[in-house]
């Protein structure tokens, strides 16, 4: 069966992290799986495989998605951004500086998944208040942080105190 | 000359070192790694709950092509893991629990060891089981242990004063049985760990989670039967910890004689679900609490009977009973004080450690059991307590010295910050108004180890402490981060010895062939102990770079100082010359190693004997929580709105970690307190997943007020003490004493759900009894 699964490959085209890409992947595979084995960007986290922690969380188009959900193919002509991608643009640097100022950061195993949250919170609503900054956040787990200083600090960025 | 002021670093709120490499994603944690000829390790658990294994057959699962390895418990050496001695990693007789680990593959790929599972076949018997804890003891119960004399795995016993005759001499008795349940520590980081055994040289390197690495160390060298100094433990960066990673558990001495039999790495990763059903638990507990108390709210005695469910096997759970004696004897002035708790075998999931040892469920009956007390005398809970409460400089019945004590302290501002007395009042006049929706207050209070644990011969950390030709400073020490920041503190007592700024400083703390023994990350203990150790070396580092600058400069050392990465004259902080050039120098001088080593043992205070009379820790910490709720007494739930915390931590060192640290405790109390529950039915998890197992999200997170409580320990680093497991110990006291006060109903029994409280509300929860039915 394993056997059969992998001869069940696609090949797949998309952007991601802002350069193209073009992988062959089995069918059923799901995007996490691809992202972290098959392109090593170990970045995105897995939590649940179950679309319930928001470790896995990915921008596609620029919305927030969990990758373990998704079929790696449904990748195909999309785009795809990670935490990695995240990191190379300088934009993003003022949220990435605002999480270790504002102490959001402990065992960092949510902390991908926190700023992909957060990066598609703010792309939307660039001056989200506290209430609407929990509400983006509420599909991520944070065991560890108690999510206070994790929503300080995407509150830093967007300026509120409410 | 420029001057230097002195700058401190103490109190500051220091950013995580770590912190930046974790936001963007690139810090490699053991599931993010790979060896190259790695296999994937998959274990098979047994589909019974308490069977004789009559026979296993794995000759499919060893045709399978990409199979590498196939093991059962006759490929493991004999000796068992846990505390007891009675959990072998892989069981070969007889299953126990649903968790039990039966055989394992090693595969090229994932598929193919599931496949390979899957061709295993076992032959069972089936055995009666044994799911209650109260019918552990009776006669005719199944016995778990064959090997054991009985179902009681541990047991304790403690006693002072006369609790009998002190009781007479009440004027009220209180007595109450209260009901604790499963949770887990579901850390975002699954278990997971990569054993690299190289049979040509026979040594064995494992990429480990572990809380405790030295330790584990010897303990696999025992198990897996090899020369320790031929085991070398590496902790990659940990997804959490709360004490889960404190034992060896079957997990890792599999991969390792995998590793062995494939001849290759071998890497075991959990599902969530493998982690939700087989990684430990936190004890479920029935706590039966007497005490008598005097009309004047003078507490005479306490009686505190318990029975924790142990699970099939024996780990660092059992061992809980310890730290509950301490809030049973030591936390109120108590005068007379008997207690006893058993942990008892049975077919459920194997209890571990967990953040609080045991404390959770101490603290849930003892200060539930405080409000009604407080209600018999006719006095205000905060009243009530103030007025039992230890005081510095008080030894214990147990003789616990408590040199510091910000108890009252915390009580009161805790007490006026959220208004307590007026608003219990108010809430208590307001029950029978016709509102469904109800406002509740509530109180508890804490008390922990706050300057490591004797649990060990020794609670030693060690560090070896080095400076580079540019001033550029390295620490070794044993002590593990584990997201809770030690690593950044670590390096402000460094600076604040060595005038260096922290990006001078690189922290290594994760390798057993490198850094200095540690006996591990635990009991709140790595600031205190692990600090200690720092700033020992670090005054080793400072007195060496004095003399040698006082040699140059001819100023005497003790009017010499180390600031902003230069020497200074200490008293107007004139530069006298960079820290770097002088280290160049000195390198090449005789005798100027820059390394300098310290130990830290606990201070030389004695261990308690074996009556469990003397000190577990070197400081201890206290706290008080007030938390408002609002109860919905139309569908039972409770809304956590407010927590007024109140902590004596010493002296603060980094006050936003310290504040990330009560943040994530607090809610990780609440989730005990409300959401979080593990069901287990006839010894299966049936709530495997996030989906059930109830996670507080940022929703529902109440509004936090906080407050330090400086109670400058002499024997601290800085003063400071541990405050890691403190937050999450006394919210679901609080929150059943809040419900109380909102609805006039004590619910017994945690955690409090809607469906539990709608019906206690109705009157359809029986209070729980340490009788079995
Ligand atoms: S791993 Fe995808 S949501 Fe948890
Ligand atoms: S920082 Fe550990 S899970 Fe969020």
């Amino acid at each position: 069966m394993s056997a059969n699964k992998k001869m069940l490959t696609r090949e797949i085209n998309f952007t991601l992290n802002g350069s193209p890409v073009q992988v062959s992947v089995p069918v059923a595979e799901n995007a996490l799986i691809m992202l972290r084995e098959e392109l090593n960007l170990t970045g995105t986290k897995y939590g649940c495989g179950e679309g319930e922690c928001g470790a896995c969380s990915i921008l596609m188009d620029g919305e927030s998605v969990n990758a373990c959900l998704m079929f790696a193919v449904d990748c195909d002509g999309r785009e795809i951004v990670t935490v990695e991608g995240l990191a190379q643009d300088e934009v993003n640097d003022q949220l990435r500086d605002a999480f270790v100022e504002k102490g959001a950061v402990q065992c960092g195993f949510c902390s991908p998944g926190m700023m992909i949250a957060a990066k598609a919170l703010l792309d939307k609503k660039p001056n989200a208040n506290r209430d609407e900054i929990k509400r983006g956040l509420e599909g991520n787990i944070c065991r560890c942080t108690g999510y206070v200083k994790i929503i300080d600090a995407v509150a830093a960025v967007s300026g509120t105190n409410q | 000359m420029p001057t230097i002021e002195k700058e401190s670093l103490i109190g500051k709120r220091v950013p995580k070192m770590d912190a930046p490499e974790k936001a963007a994603g690139r810090t490699r944690y053991v599931h993010d790694m790979n060896l190259p000829g790695q296999l994937i390790g998959k274990i098979l658990r047994t589909d019974r709950i308490h069977a004789k294994i009559l026979s296993m057959d794995t000759s499919a699962a060893e045709a399978l092509p990409g199979v590498k390895a196939v093991i059962t418990a006759k490929d493991m050496p004999a000796k068992m893991l846990g505390l007891n001695n009675d959990n072998p990693p892989l069981k070969g007789d007889k299953v126990r629990a649903e968790r039990d680990e039966i055989a394992a593959v090693a595969a090229i790929t994932e598929e193919i060891a599931l496949e390979a599972l899957k061709l295993i076949k076992v032959e069972y018997e089936d055995l009666p089981t044994l799911f209650d804890p109260r019918e552990s003891e009776k006669e005719g119960a199944p016995h778990i242990q064959e090997s054991k004399d009985s179902n009681v795995c541990m047991e304790f016993e403690y006693e002072h004063g006369d609790a009998a005759k002190a009781e007479t001499e009440a004027d009220f008795v209180i007595e109450d049985t209260f009901k604790l349940h499963y949770v887990t520590h579901a850390c975002m980081g699954v278990s997971g760990v990569i054993a690299d055994f190289d049979n040509i040289t026979g040594n064995l390197t494992l990429h480990s989670n572990t809380q405790v690495p030295f330790l584990h160390k010897r303990e696999f060298s025992e198990v897996l039967e090899m020369d320790p100094s031929r085991i070398r433990i590496i902790q990659p960066p940990i997804g959490g910890g709360f004490g889960s990673k404190l034992d060896i558990y079957p997990f890792e001495p599999i991969a390792v004689i995998l590793a062995k039999k494939s001849r290759c790495p071998v890497k075991i990763v959990f599902t969530r679900e493998e982690e939700f059903m087989a990684s430990p638990t936190r004890q479920p507990a029935y706590i039966n609490l007497r005490s008598g108390v005097k009309k004047d709210g003078t507490i005479t005695s306490r009686v505190f009977d318990s029975l924790l469910d142990n699970g099939a096997y024996t780990s660092w759970g059992a061992t809980i009973p310890f730290v509950m004696m301490q809030t049973a004897s030591s936390f109120y002035r108590v005068t007379d004080c008997q207690y006893a708790t058993k942990a008892v075998y049975t077919n459920n999931p194997t209890a571990g450690s967990f953040r609080g040892y045991g404390n959770l469920q101490a603290t849930f009956a003892i200060e539930q059991h405080m409000d009604k007390m407080a209600e018999a005398v006719g006095m205000d809970p905060l009243e009530f307590r103030l007025k039992n409460a230890q005081e510095a400089g008080e030894v214990t019945g147990q003789g616990m010295h408590f040199k510091t004590c910000g108890f009252k302290e915390c009580l009161s501002t805790a007490g006026e910050k959220s208004d307590f007395s007026r608003k219990f009042a108010e809430n208590n006049a307001n029950r029978g108004n016709g509102n469904p929706v109800k406002k509740g207050i509530g109180m508890a209070s804490m008390l922990h180890v706050g300057g490591g644990a004797k649990i060990y011969p020794s609670d030693g950390c060690g560090t070896i402490l080095k400076m580079d030709d540019f001033g550029h400073v390295t620490i070794l020490t044993g002590a593990s981060e584990i997201g809770q920041g030690s690593e950044t503190v670590l390096s402000q007592l460094v600076c604040e010895e060595l005038g260096v700024p922290l990006s001078a400083v690189t922290v290594v703390n994760n390798d057993t062939d490198i850094t200095p023994w540690d006996v591990g990350v635990h009991a709140s203990r790595t600031t205190f102990i692990g600090g200690n150790a720092a700033i020992g070396a670090a005054k080793l580092a400072k007195a060496k770079v004095l003399e040698s600058a006082s040699q140059v400069s001819n100023i005497p050392a003790d009017q010499l100082d180390m600031r902003g990465g230069c020497i200074v004259r200490a008293d107007d902080g004139e530069v006298i010359m960079q820290l770097g050039k002088l280290l160049r120098g000195m390198h090449f001088k005789d005798k100027a190693e820059l390394v300098t080593t310290s130990f830290y043992y606990e201070p030389p205070s004695v261990h308690q004997d074996k009556g469990f009379k003397g000190d577990v820790s070197a400081a201890y910490a206290w706290a008080t929580h007030v938390v408002e709720v609002e109860v919905d007494t139309e569908t039972g739930i409770v809304t956590l709105d407010k927590v007024t915390a109140a902590h004596d931590v010493g002296r603060v060192l980094n006050e936003m970690s310290l504040e990330g640290q009560i943040e994530g405790g607090i809610i990780m109390g609440q989730g005990y307190a409300l959401t979080e529950d593990l069901l287990v039915k006839e010894g299966r998890v049936i709530t495997p997943n996030f989906r059930d197992y109830k996670m507080v999200t940022a929703p529902e997170i109440p509004e936090i007020d906080l407050s330090f409580i400086e109670t400058q320990d002499g024997e601290g680093p800085q003063g400071a003490k541990g405050v890691g497991e403190a937050p999450s110990i006394c919210m679901a006291a609080a929150v059943g004493n809040a419900i109380y006060n909102a609805t006039g109903v004590r619910i017994y029994e945690a955690p409090y759900t809607p469906e539990k409280v709608y019906r206690a509300l109705k009157g359809a929860v029986e209070a729980p009894s340490m009788a079995a039915e």
